[in-house]
């Protein structure tokens, strides 16, 4: 594993660098796990995220996983815009956990929350002006020229008369230099990178070669391959299983336990499923055995009578409610979701008495060496983790169960294991989407406007279990995006409360989080209101923004900045490109919805069609995006189709539902996603023109199509789907 | 057991259980890892290979069912057939999971089809899932490679 940090001085200018204010600290500092700095395999290294070795060879150290989202390309332009390289020349690397590669917007080495960019922004961009500032220094002091007469251009420096030297043969000299405190970045005018239409992802061609390795195509020396039975109901664990049969099949190498359940390790993957059959394991069903959907609900219900903790008030609710014209009341109910990637979790571990290597995709490297070394006996120091190319995370990859899984079985087996969860572990045992029940009221002035508005959700929290630390007075952050910035006025009284909630189901960040129930859940009622106002729900939203309302307190970089005006821009760009409004045959219609989420702004307008039998067909959905700068405009795009059509799923297809304590769901046949027969007809995707920073874009447009569905749904049937997802049977009984 | 069959244009064989499924011997056996496991119930399509240039689930195909046949994975596809070229050219992969598999089965459309209707891609691509939601694009390339040489 290569690395990286030379020194501590320079370390710490690289942390302080990447310091951001307002950043949401997740109090999750790790003590530094593995040691980092150890000398790089070759090559000299200005800072942690450039390696040039005397070849010329630029490799640039890409520090969050790469999962779909683009971080291989569009982080690498951020360093080769100021490292002055060719960046299609560029060799990229996902790094190694290490103090160093911490998101500042989340406190880990964590790729999630659509950071990566955001965080990115300026420190990726100061690497490479500040390693670029240390090749000139290094040829203008072999010159005994001033740096200011040197000029670095496409990986060469040259100075005053014709001399030039190559960013590799100045490397070696460059590493001992002193770090430039004052690093100045490019105005937006100069990029070269940045911002190009044209430039195509570094990651395609091995992905259309079928060369890129994803954790489950990792393969080490002596490696066996473990398939594994897990518990059947949230909390099981084994009671008891015979092993007799499965080591008498050819090629079995191994039966173990674990703490999650059996593995059968052999010489092949087919070989260790086939023996699982044989081992009859006899579960104790733990605490949740008995738990069911209904019973669950009932419980959610009896919940949602609670008060809850306040996390937005002003005014007095009640008065603003006995005060208003007409009031409108509305609950809505979201299921569970799975995140089922398209890559089954899976981890290659070699567990040895003083040293682990853990090869995975993982979206949390840096909590890897701690799990495998709770799981081992080992110090975090003697886990070394390499992170694959991940076969989509969507939040799933998060979690730890696979890496502590594998470094589990491969200690009790004494070898190196690939362990694999089949289709049917991986959604029955994945992290869920949480459940909840939205409840709403609105107090209506004689003009139908708002005048007093009630919020009042009941759910599991995500963070509760994960990172208890972010949870303070009854409040989970995590709990109430989406909401809490809530862009509307309402004069009267406004009062947001969320009651935490267990349901006994795990439950995990699913792409977007909470944006994708609370902004479902507002986005629909918005419209509701909008109706019984009899106004257009375009022109209501517009009127009722609050154009003076900042952001809530955990965004990060924008913290504080208004929001009311980009909405109104977003809502006034999609009714002109969607052809709002325009006649349309019966049993067609439009919905829109509107978020701000992940410091970007989206509005959508749906088209849908309902048939008699409240089939819904997606005939055009129009999106307008304000996501500040676009650092790889094609993969801005690029996620924008790809969460339109994760929240589409979710929206239309996706749910799951527990029975006997467990989930029922265990396969693409009874957990259905969109195919490309399902896909809007019609995908229309406007970007708003912009040079502030960069907002995210990997997350939430997830949540906002939903409401626009819906919304749609309405205006094509008559029908209020307030329980989704938005199948036949919801709509019919809506 | 040996099963001897040609893949990618070589002769192999592979001394496996013949109900092993044919992805399992791509992958583990013979170290063809570009062919991925998704769901093994021949219901995402990650796993689509070439079988005498049909589109087939090695997942849901014994290894004993191909004996003396042709089978022809993402890697035997060459890295230049349009097929290929277009989704460089349209950059379709995100996470690229399931664009094996979206490639090998577009590969076979264009083979019977020189020139799929959105009907026909409806009809011969639902079958292979993408999360990342790269429809658009591989719709857009299956177009483009229909018009390549
Ligand atoms: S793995 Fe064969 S179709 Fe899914
Ligand atoms: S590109 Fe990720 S599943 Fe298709």
């Amino acid at each position: 594993m290569e690395n990286i940090v030379k020194n501590e001085k320079r370390r710490d200018f690289l942390k302080a660098s990447g310091t951001v204010a307002g950043g949401l600290a997740l109090g999750f500092y790790l003590p530094s796990g593995p040691r980092v700095a150890q000398a790089a395999e070759a090559g000299s290294s200005p800072n942690a995220w450039v390696r040039i070795t005397p070849d010329n060879t630029v490799t640039v150290l890409v520090a969050r996983s790469e999962m779909g989202q683009d971080v291989y390309t569009s982080m690498t332009m951020l360093v080769a815009e100021e490292l002055e390289v060719d960046i299609n020349k560029v060799k990229v690397e996902i790094a190694p956990p290490a103090e160093v590669y911490i998101n500042s917007l989340l406190g880990g080495q964590v790729t999630g929350g659509s950071t990566s960019v955001r965080d990115g922004w300026e420190k990726l961009r100061k690497a490479g002006a500040s390693a670029r500032m240390m090749l000139v220094a290094a040829a203008a002091d072999d010159w005994g020229v001033a740096a200011a007469r040197c000029k670095a251009v496409d990986g060469v420096v040259t100075g005053p008369g014709n001399q030039r030297a190559t960013y590799g043969s100045l490397a070696a000299k460059a590493a001992q230099m002193e770090v430039p405190k004052d690093v100045p970045l490019k105005p937006a005018n100069e990029f070269k990178i940045i911002g190009n239409v044209r430039q195509k992802r570094l990651d395609t061609a091995a992905k259309v070669r079928g060369t890129a390795q994803f954790g489950i195509d990792t393969r080490i020396p002596g490696m066996a391959y473990a398939a594994v039975v897990l518990a059947p109901t949230f909390g099981g664990k084994v009671a008891s299983y015979s092993d007799a049969r499965a080591k008498s099949f050819p090629g079995v190498k191994d039966v173990v336990q674990f703490s999650q359940g059996v593995a059968v390790v052999a010489d092949s993957y087919w070989t260790a499923k086939k023996a699982l059959s044989t081992l009859n394991v006899r579960w104790d069903g733990g605490p949740n055995a008995n738990i069911d959907q209904a019973s669950i609900w009932e419980n959610m219900e009896a919940a949602s009578h609670e008060a809850g903790a306040v996390f937005r008030e002003h005014g007095d609710i009640d008065t603003g409610m006995a005060n208003a014209a007409s009031i409108v009341s509305a609950e809505y109910r979201l299921p569970f979701l799975s995140h089922s990637p398209m890559e089954p979790m899976n981890c290659t571990a070699d567990v040895r008495a003083d040293k682990a290597v853990i090869i995975t995709g993982t979206q949390f490297q840096q909590l890897v060496p701690h799990v495998v070394a709770g799981a081992t006996g080992l110090k975090p120091e003697q886990v070394e983790v390499h992170t694959t190319f991940l076969g989509g995370g969507f939040g799933r990859r998060l979690e730890m169960d696979f890496p502590i899984a594998a470094a589990e079985i491969s200690k009790a087996a004494g070898m190196p294991v690939k362990m694999v969860y089949s289709r049917e572990d991986d959604m029955t045992h994945d992290s869920y989407r949480p459940a909840g029940i939205y409840k709403m009221n609105a107090g209506l002035d004689d003009k139908g406007n708002l005048s007093a508005v009630r919020f009042h959700s009941t759910g599991p929290s995500i963070s509760a279990r994960m990172f208890p630390s972010v949870v303070k007075d009854g409040i989970d952050p995590f709990s109430v995006e989406g909401i809490d910035n809530f862009p509307y006025t309402a004069d009267g009284g406004l009062r947001f409360t969320y009651q935490m909630h267990d349901t006994g189901v795990t439950v995990g960040y699913w792409r977007a989080v909470s944006h994708n129930q609370n902004a479902v859940a507002l986005e629909s009622f918005i419209d509701e209101l909008a109706n019984a106002a009899g106004k257009d729900p375009i022109q209501y939203r517009m009127d009722m923004l609050d154009m003076g309302s900042t952001k809530h307190q955990w965004s990060g970089l924008a913290a504080g900045v208004a929001v009311g005006p980009r909405i109104r821009r977003a809502l006034a760009q999609v009714r002109a490109k969607s052809g709002w409004g325009k006649k349309m045959p019966a049993g067609r219609g439009q919905g829109v919805a509107v978020m701000e989420g992940y410091n970007s702004v989206i509005a959508i307008v749906a088209e849908v069609t309902v048939s008699d039998s409240y089939d819904v067909q997606i005939d055009k959905v129009t999106t307008v995006v304000d996501a500040g700068t676009l650092v790889h405009p094609d993969q801005a795009l690029a996620q924008i189709q790809s969460s339109l059509n994760f929240g589409q799923a979710a929206c239309m297809l996706g749910e799951i539902t527990i029975q006997n304590g467990g989930v029922e769901q265990d396969n693409f046949d009874t957990y259905r996603v969109t195919r490309i027969n399902e896909a809007p007809k019609t995908l229309n995707i406007h970007f708003i023109k912009s040079n502030s920073v960069p907002g995210g874009l990997g997350e939430p447009a997830t949540a906002v199509i939903q409401p626009a569905i819906a919304n749609a749904i309405f205006a094509a049937s008559g029908k209020r789907v307030r329980t989704l997802p938005y199948t036949p049977e919801n709509i019919g009984a809506a | 057991m040996k099963v001897a069959f040609q893949v990618n244009g070589k002769r192999t064989s592979a001394d496996v259980a013949p109900d092993t499924p044919l992805l399992w011997v791509l992958r583990d056996t013979l170290g063809l890892t570009g062919t991925k496991f998704g769901c093994g119930k021949a219901l995402c399509g990650a796993c689509t290979v070439h079988l005498n240039g049909m589109a087939i689930r090695s997942c849901q195909t014994p290894v004993g069912s191909v004996a003396g046949q042709k089978v022809t994975t993402i890697e035997g596809l060459g890295g230049n057939h349009r097929v290929q070229r277009a989704w460089m050219a349209l950059d379709v992969p995100q996470c690229g999971y399931c664009q094996p598999g979206q490639m090998m089965s577009a590969s076979a459309l264009l083979a019977m089809n020189s020139n799929p209707s959105d009907q026909d891609i409806d009809a011969f691509m639902s079958g292979n899932i993408c999360r990342c939601g790269t429809y658009p694009r591989i719709r857009a390339a299956i177009k483009a490679a229909a018009r390549m040489s």
